[in-house]
């Protein structure tokens, strides 16, 4: 049992270990190109201005639609070739009142229906829109003035049909918030990676962009589990459209503050990611989705089998420990003197020293995720408690959702 | 999508991991060697001590100090355990240097007998030992807590000896040792003042088995009157 699991332990930290590198060499491998400089010219200023609609699915969100439509407004964007949409998608307190202020302004449209979910509100809205490119912005999320210059800006590749942000955490707050700011641009770094590879699998709710032709083509947004972002980008990859990312496209997202909501909308998108893997999974491992089938979806998969692997085999091991320091209490008391630093006792276990590698390897993710998100410095108290915490707290939710998937329960929204 | 960045990722990796190996099993033989390093010195401790106590045979008891018998035994059987924990207690090497600790030990003890009948308890380490029969092969459930047991007494008397042996090695010496204490396979078992006791025995009922145990805890609680006595009294009034 003992070589069972330990053989299991290196083959999943070989696998991580090569990810980690596989990831590295690609962010290196684009990030150094020649020409890597003057496609960023060409991307801060694009060659034309194509006409965007801008769908803001609202439902109960009194207190930041504001925000996000002032945001919207104050885009560095031609104002006549920028519409807004505001669905409300059937909201039982004041979103509606609030957001009339708002009737007389051209650019806005406010649309109203009854509640059927969010993927419903984007569809509904998708029928008024008439512009060369389409996106979202979840109500809870702020825009950079210029991002959706960024973001336009990779459409002059015209093989790109839809482009992805980078998402960072408005004005984290406490513990939770700090983890979640550098949980957040280590995304930065993955998206930016999975673009390069051409593997991107999400199109995140906050303001990814879309040419109006995809939802022409393969249809709109389906309930997908509550992870339309998720299933849509499956679905445009499985039609071989391709998705970009704009890293310099900045989008502010209000990070859910206690651990309760977290624990809500990261249950969400893993038993999203599950479910919508289970129902795409003749992607996995086909060379004809490239790098998505080969490596970042099965990647995307194995951090969910490895998370609760390594997770339980800590638990595991910790309650050993804290079964033989009770057995010795019990035995013979409290000892205080039995400890002796002793370099002879540091571990030296070849797990201790692909750990230690791989360790480095994170860091140097945390650093380059920085320098995306343009941080002022290289690492943060926020790397520090995401290197320390992360790794205990996402096993609660992963857990739940591979319970929820396996005992067929449904995820909810909020 | 590139195969050959995938088989140059696989290299890298495998480097890597290779790298981690070699640095691993270097740390692992350094280990191994202090291991080697501590049981040469004790075996020349021994020697040393079996010599000096035969050139002086004259010498009274007085002069023949504690200092005759090695007090890295102790340290070595902690490191060798660990190392047991960490190799696995299959490992050949391990095994070897476990044997060769073995035979230390009762080289040790024989020494510390003769030391016994020839000055008496008040000699060296005051005669104090203790051999102790375990076995780490899952059959015997209560060796781990007589295990922290007599480690507590260790560290709480630091002149008491504890022989441990793993009573399945195969190791010919060993045998004899058990067939001469007629020692059954009921462990744990400890061997104190040559009479066997079986199953766990906690700190108290091991002092009642050694009282001097209880003579060295008055002994130390008369020190330590003494001391506050002595620190109440240069308190200035």
């Amino acid at each position: 049992m003992h070589i069972v699991s330990e053989s299991i332990t290196y083959i999943f930290l070989f696998i991580a270990l090569y990810l980690e590198v596989f990831f590295l060499i690609t962010y290196f491998e684009f990030g150094d190109a020649p020409f890597a400089k003057a496609l960023e010219d060409q991307r801060k200023n694009p060659k034309k201005l194509p006409s965007v609609s801008i769908i803001v699915p609202v439902w109960n969100e009194e207190t930041t639609v504001l925000k996000t439509i002032f945001s919207l407004l104050k885009l560095t964007y031609p104002k006549d070739k920028l519409s807004i949409f505001i669905v409300d998608d059937g909201s039982t307190d004041k979103t509606w009142n609030v957001i009339q202020r708002f009737v007389c302004n051209k650019q806005i449209k406010l649309l109203r229906k009854e509640n059927g979910g969010k993927y419903t509100a984007l569809n509904y809205a998708l029928e008024f829109v008439n512009t060369e490119l389409v996106g979202c912005l979840d109500a809870d999320s702020f825009v950079h003035p210029e991002a959706l210059k960024r973001i336009v800006a990779q459409f002059d590749n015209e093989e790109i049909m839809a482009v992805t942000p980078s998402i960072k955490i408005f004005e984290p707050k406490g513990l939770l918030g700090l983890i979640q700011k550098a949980e957040y641009m280590f995304g930065i770094f993955l998206r930016k990676v999975f673009s390069d590879l051409n593997a991107v699998y999400i199109a995140p709710g906050p303001f990814s962009i879309f040419k109006k032709s995809v939802f022409e083509k393969i249809g709109g947004y389906k309930h997908s589990y509550n992870t339309e972002d998720m299933e849509i980008a499956m679905r445009m990859q499985r039609n071989n459209m391709k998705i970009g990312n704009a890293h310099s496209a900045y989008v502010y997202t209000v990070a859910p503050a206690g651990l309760r909501a977290l624990y809500k909308q990261r249950l969400r998108w893993v038993y999203g990611f599950i479910k919508n893997a289970i129902d795409y999974r003749d992607m996995f491992f086909k060379p004809q989705y490239g790098n998505l089938g080969m490596v970042v979806l099965p990647a995307a998969g194995f951090s969910v089998l490895s998370t609760m692997y390594f997770f339980g085999a800590m638990v595991l091991s910790w309650f050993e420990t804290l079964t033989t320091q009770i057995i010795k209490i019990y035995t013979v008391g409290i000892s205080f003197n039995s400890f002796n630093f002793d370099l002879f006792y540091v571990n030296t276990d070849i797990l201790v020293f692909v750990s230690l590698i791989a360790i480095l390897g994170t860091l140097l993710i945390i650093v380059t995720s920085r320098k995306l998100a343009e941080e002022k410095n290289k690492f943060g108290l926020d790397s520090i408690l995401f290197l320390a915490l992360y790794t205990f707290i996402c096993p609660i939710w992963i857990s739940k959702a591979v319970y929820n998937v396996v005992f067929s329960k449904n995820t909810k929204w909020r | 999508m590139s195969w050959k960045k995938y088989a140059y990722t696989f290299l890298i990796t495998a480097v890597i991991f290779i790298t981690a190996i070699f640095a691993s099993n270097y740390f692992s033989q350094k280990k191994m060697n202090e291991i080697k390093n501590i049981e040469s010195r004790i075996s020349v401790d021994i020697l040393a001590s079996e010599t000096q106590f035969s050139l002086l045979s004259e010498l009274s008891c007085k002069e023949i100090s504690s200092g005759l018998l090695s007090k890295e035994l102790a340290a070595l059987g902690d490191r060798l355990s660990y190392t047991e924990e960490n190799r696995g207690r299959d490992d050949p090497e391990v095994l070897n240097l476990k044997k060769y600790y073995s035979l230390l030990q009762i080289k040790d003890f024989l020494l510390m007998q003769k030391i016994k009948d020839r000055c008496g308890s008040g000699g060296a380490n005051n005669g104090l030992f203790i051999m102790y029969f375990y076995s780490n092969e899952g059959d015997c459930s209560d060796c781990e807590r007589e295990g922290f047991v007599l480690t507590k007494l260790r560290e709480d008397y630091p002149e008491l000896r504890v022989y441990s042996f793993d009573y399945n090695l195969d190791l010919s010496a060993l045998r004899t040792l058990i067939s001469i204490y007629n020692i059954d396979e009921k462990l744990p078992a400890v061997l104190i003042n040559d009479k066997i006791y079986y199953g766990f025995k906690s700190v108290d009922e091991i002092k009642d088995f050694l009282p001097v145990l209880k003579e060295i805890d008055k002994q130390k609680a008369k020190e330590e009157t003494l001391k506050t006595k002595q620190a109440t009294s240069t308190k200035p009034k």
